[in-house]
């Protein structure tokens, strides 16, 4: 009977240590406050028993939405100081219609503040997509599209960087820790002038990490790849002929200059892009856009 | 067996069901994790907006089909992308309409915390040279469905096998 009684308990026990594992950082927390408070430990050693225990367990995808849409608008006013706004309405207007349309169409066609577009006033040929779904294309990059198939291949690749996440992984992990940790910490209370001000600066140290490597230093290569690979799947799923990427990738070879701060410098030589996606089973065939798809395309371009 | 025997036996087996059945239950309730949510009334996003939940509002789950699920909320029953759902709990400020909250693990906790309006008024008093009255101006760039629609007819855009959504 005894036995009995043992075998019974003991996956009793294992599925309750298994319920308490998901509750055991907010125990640790928890813990760690009440020996605070009772003087049993220090305040700093309190803080480094709390960053140990987050520290297991922290990464990206624990920001809300809702604070991903926080560093998306200030990565993208970083984008606005580094480049102007195109301000005529009519291709922003066009650009949002494609880009939305493709958006919606996407693996991640809901996100917490919606997909929009903006045409920036540049010769650079360059584009951004922030984690939160707002697009940056360059008048420049625009010139290197020849129909709309193109230009719905451009947007394609930067709905896949924000679908992929590509955005949120530039993140320094340190700086994610450092990040929610301050955040679940303070969970109890408040937050006063002092927690606001440590937040405001890990908060420009999530921005910086995320447009020094979207701005300046690039993406993986592997990343640029994987984005392509998603504009080709959402081009098709569409009903866009994804040749309209590769057709892209050619007119921008020609038109990069050689040390350029742009494209020249953070992404794979059009090349190189254009080789894997052929590997990936595209056997180029010319963009054949029908007239009226074409006559709206040159009419909202107009003289980009 | 003895009679306590007995009563402990009764006892473990009644733990054991109910330790597991709240592994076994299934997600009944999400919330909604985007700005504004929008009930449709069929699985599409041509479907007529019948309500719009907002962030952290509970749903109740009556059906999957596909990427849309069939939700009930206030005694109204629509159908809301996938995505726009989670199954975290998002706890807002007592009180307070906006959709300021904040993320602690499985559970995303109280209002007001975290990367927030109040973080990014700080950051932005502290560098005057970004533009955030473009981002502003930007988030009123708005297509309906019914836009994308009429866009794709008009230009024949038209996949070769299956379909757009």
């Amino acid at each position: 009977m005894r036995k009995l009684l043992h075998l019974l308990c003991l996956p009793l026990l294992a599925a309750l240590a298994l319920a308490s594992c998901q509750t055991m950082e907010s125990a640790t927390t928890l813990a760690t406050a009440i020996g605070q408070g009772a003087g049993v430990i220090s305040g700093s050693q309190a803080e480094s028993i709390r960053k140990t225990a987050a520290a297991v367990s922290r990464s990206a995808e624990e920001f809300t939405p809702e604070q991903e849409y926080y560093i998306g608008r200030s990565v993208g006013a970083v984008v606005l100081a580094k480049y102007r706004a195109h301000e005529t309405s009519q291709v922003n207007q066009y650009v949002n219609v494609l880009g939305q349309t493709l958006a919606q169409a996407s693996d991640l066609p809901v996100i917490f503040g919606g997909y929009h577009f903006l045409v920036l006033n540049s010769d650079d040929i360059n584009a951004f997509a922030t984690p939160s779904g707002l697009v940056f294309v360059t008048r420049g990059l625009l010139r290197c599209c020849r129909n709309e198939d193109a230009l719905a291949a451009v947007l394609a690749h930067e709905i896949g960087h924000i679908e992929l996440r590509h955005g949120m992984q530039a993140i320094q992990k340190a700086r994610v820790t450092e990040a929610l940790t301050t955040i679940a910490t303070e969970g109890a209370k408040t937050f006063g002038s002092r927690e606001v001000a440590a937040l405001t600066q890990t908060f420009g140290g999530t921005i910086t990490d995320i447009t020094n490597t979207m701005i300046n230093k690039g993406y993986a290569r592997s990343s640029e790849y994987e984005a392509d690979r998603a504009a080709v799947a959402l081009l098709r799923r569409v009903g866009y002929n994804p040749n309209g990427l590769v057709e892209m990738l050619t007119a921008m070879k020609k038109n990069l200059k050689a040390g350029g701060l742009d494209f020249a410098k953070t992404h794979p030589a059009p090349d190189d892009r254009i080789a894997e996606i052929e590997k990936g089973g595209l056997k180029y065939a010319a963009v054949q856009a029908p007239a009226v798809r074409q006559n709206r395309f040159q009419q909202a371009l107009g003289e980009i | 067996m003895t009679r306590l025997s007995k009563i402990i036996l009764i006892g473990v087996f009644i733990s054991l069901c109910f330790v597991f059945s709240g592994f076994a239950e299934p997600q009944k309730t999400m919330s909604v994790q985007v700005k504004e949510g929008q009930l449709r009334s069929v699985p599409s996003f041509l479907g007529k907006i019948i309500a719009n939940p907002s962030y952290g509002d509970r749903v109740a789950i009556i059906e999957d089909q596909g990427a849309w699920k069939k939700v009930a909320i206030g005694g109204v029953q629509g159908w809301m992308h996938a995505t726009a759902l989670t199954t975290k709990t998002i706890v807002l400020k007592a009180g307070t309409q906006n959709v300021r909250t904040s993320a602690t693990g499985g559970e995303l906790a109280l209002a007001g915390k975290g990367f927030s309006e109040e973080v990014e008024k700080q950051y932005k008093n502290l560098n005057h040279n970004l533009d955030y009255a473009w981002v502003d101006r930007m988030e009123k760039f708005q297509v309906s469905p019914e836009q994308m629609q009429a866009f794709l007819k008009q230009g024949n855009v038209v996949p070769a096998e299956g379909g757009a959504q």
